[in-house]
């Protein structure tokens, strides 16, 4: 009876997440991948499964028409950039900033923890409008910064709808995913690791790349994933921030499905872009334990 | 010239001096212990040999020179510390390869040193592990050969082996002593318990309050204390107190309060009327049944209150018929008894006047 009691309360709280995850994630993922293979509607949308002769109607068009037409890998090459600068300026960022906030007092860290996660209190959408005044020609950081080219006798530039106001909101919405798992590592760092390197002959410097940065590499690592897949995906903000020329992946996507209604394009774009994510992480957890075990054996 | 010289160290914290003018000269290949309860400082003064912390006063020489104006990382002194601090993200051989890497030794040259280290400890076969895949013991050693590695002038060790069980703890004494023998490094070593200071030792500076209350090797900390401290610190003591009696001939009595006069042999010049205490170890009081030893300069008649069996000795309780509490202790050693006395048992209690320590104050 005891037994079967365990298995039973095992199951009551396992249960509801995966069938959840399988109603909400598997199976949307699987209808996905099926209509990739599918021919787009007439009118937008799927063809029917089956066509007249009972047949079922499907074809590798879509992912053909992906891999010959140059313009689609461009924009994914473009996409991929941009989320390798931005996770990497979020780490460059980020790292200092949950450093400091490890060392503070233990009660300043709690404060500052809200002040990172703040943000997240307003709207995504209008974070991201507040950008459009930040960077605003009328703004005085454009000013300023057209000022200051005026003088070398450079055309004033405009700050939005470029390249450069899509990176900079980019890196400003995910910053806190990058310093909170950072922040859970360091904070249980021992600093007797420290103190134990530095009686060993190690300077700041070489205790930070040879003890703090190792050890934080999960944090690193579980930072650069919060990043990096949902940069790889965004459509708002170069919808809203980019030029003409900003378009990303996520916004190819976004047109597929809501604005030229091919689905199975969209799909095969969705697809691609899940495999290129998981490809890059899987190849990042290679080099990592790769170099880990490297740096650990004392090579 | 001695290797490690301490003059007139001073740390202050706030109103609290946690190391108050301490002065001690070191030598080379000496086992030099800091012993004393939580609090006395010890760690403190070791963490300013090693350069963690700076003196408020007073300097610390090695070799002759001021290490004042040096970062840990650029003074010739090693750490091992009571938590071990191995790096996790290494192996064995990676962190004992640490220290030669930070010091540029050749590349060529580092697997031979690790080698030779591991050996030192004897841990050959452990190189490839992880900290996380060795025992408490084993990863002690490995923060030994770290520390030794590059053949430091002076090892410091934090309270090493507090974190082992008794019987661990046991084995890496003897292996500290043999290692240190081997290697020929000064130790100085910190700890708060005063069997393995006792053991491991050349020298012992009793540490209280801040201050060096008695520096002196092993078995004169044991047998001949300062101060009242030192003999109630290292091992069980009876401390008996009060006014000098009479000091003629070598020998002062002192009436001890509660228990009456008591003889001690000593060459303390001490006037009568002045407080003094004698120290006196369980283990040199005779306790027997029957008449009274009246050859022996003090003997008490007293009743067993209590007793302590510890297999090979049994320590007994007594209160005098004065009312005083005096501790004794017996080797078991008769053949076919366990123990001699039980509680309620009358015994007499004597002892030669050579027996007791006098500590004047």
């Amino acid at each position: 009876m005891q037994r079967r009691g365990e298995a039973l309360g095992k199951w009551l709280v396992s249960g509801p997440p995966i069938l959840y995850l399988l109603l909400f994630f598997a199976i949307p993922a699987l209808i996905m991948v099926l209509a990739s293979f599918r021919t787009p509607g007439e009118f937008g949308g799927l063809a029917p499964l089956f066509d007249e002769d009972g047949k079922p109607d499907l074809n590798v068009d879509s992912y053909v028409r992906f891999f010959t037409e140059p313009i689609y890998a461009q924009i994914f090459v473009k996409s991929l950039i941009y989320a390798l600068l931005t996770t990497l300026i979020c780490l460059v960022i980020a790292y200092p900033l949950a450093t400091l906030i490890a060392r503070s007092p233990k009660k300043h860290r709690d404060l500052l923890l809200l002040l990172v996660i703040l943000p997240f209190w307003s709207n995504f959408l209008i974070r991201v409008y507040a950008w459009m005044i930040v960077l605003g020609p009328q703004a005085a950081l454009a000013r300023t910064v057209n000022g200051v080219l005026a003088w070398f006798g450079v055309e004033p530039v405009s700050l939005l709808f470029s390249w450069f106001a899509v990176l900079v909101c980019l890196v400003y919405v995910h910053l806190p995913f990058m310093v909170l798992p950072l922040y859970a590592n360091l904070e249980k760092h021992d600093q007797a690791l420290l103190d134990a390197a530095q009686d060993l002959g190690a300077n700041t410097w070489q205790r930070f790349w040879r003890i703090t940065f190792p050890l934080s590499l999960p944090g690193v690592y579980a930072g650069a994933a919060l990043v990096f897949i949902p940069a790889l995906g965004i459509f708002a903000i170069p919808d809203i921030l980019g030029g003409p020329d900003d378009s990303l992946i996520g916004n190819v996507i976004k047109q597929q499905f809501l604005e030229t209604r091919d689905w199975p394009f969209g799909s095969v774009l969705s697809i691609v872009l899940t495999l290129a994510a998981l490809a890059l992480a899987g190849l990042a957890a290679w080099v990592g334990s790769r170099s880990t075990r490297r740096e650990a054996s004392g090579a | 010239m001695a290797l490690l010289e301490i003059q007139d160290v001073t740390r202050r914290f706030g109103d609290f001096t946690a190391v108050d003018g301490v002065s001690l000269a070191i030598e080379a290949g000496e086992f030099f212990t800091l012993l004393g309860p939580s609090g006395c400082g010890k760690t403190t003064l070791l963490r300013m040999i090693a350069g963690f912390d700076l003196p408020d006063g007073g300097r610390i020489l090695l070799n002759g020179e001021d290490l004042s104006g040096r970062p840990p990382e650029a003074r010739p002194v090693r750490t091992v510390f009571q938590s071990y601090a191995l790096f996790p993200h290494m192996t064995v051989e990676g962190n004992v390869a640490f220290p030669l890497k930070m010091a540029k030794t050749a590349a060529a040259d580092i697997p031979g040193k690790v080698a030779e280290a591991l050996e030192d400890v004897r841990l050959t076969t452990f190189g490839r592990r992880f900290p996380h895949e060795l025992s408490g013991g084993q990863k002690q050693r490995v923060a030994i050969a770290r520390a030794l590695v590059t053949h430091p002038s002076v090892l410091l060790l934090d309270e090493p082996l507090a974190a082992l069980d008794a019987k661990l703890r046991e084995e890496m004494q003897i292996e500290l002593i043999n290692l240190q023998k081997e290697v020929g490094i000064t130790f100085v070593y910190v700890t708060h318990d005063q069997t393995e200071a006792l053991a491991l030792s050349h020298r012992i500076a009793v540490m209280n309050q801040g201050r060096v209350e008695q520096l002196d090797a092993p078995s004169r900390i044991y047998s001949f204390p300062r101060t009242r401290f030192v003999a109630d610190f290292i091992g069980t003591c009876n401390l008996l107190v009060g006014p000098v009696a009479a000091n003629a001939g070598g020998t002062v009595a002192v009436d001890v309060r509660g228990l009456g006069q008591v003889k001690v042999a000593t060459a303390s010049t001490m006037a009568v009327g002045d407080e003094g205490a004698i120290a006196l170890r369980p283990e040199k009081i005779s306790l027997h049944t029957g008449s009274p030893d009246a050859a022996a300069d003090n003997h008490f008649r007293g009743t067993v209150s209590d007793f302590l069996y510890h297999g090979d000795v049994t320590v007994y309780i007594v209160t005098t018929d004065s009312g005083a509490t005096i501790e004794a202790l017996s080797a078991n050693s008769a053949a076919g008894r366990t123990k001699f006395h039980e509680v309620g048992d009358v015994v007499e209690l004597s002892w030669p006047s050579a027996a007791g320590h006098f500590i004047s104050g």
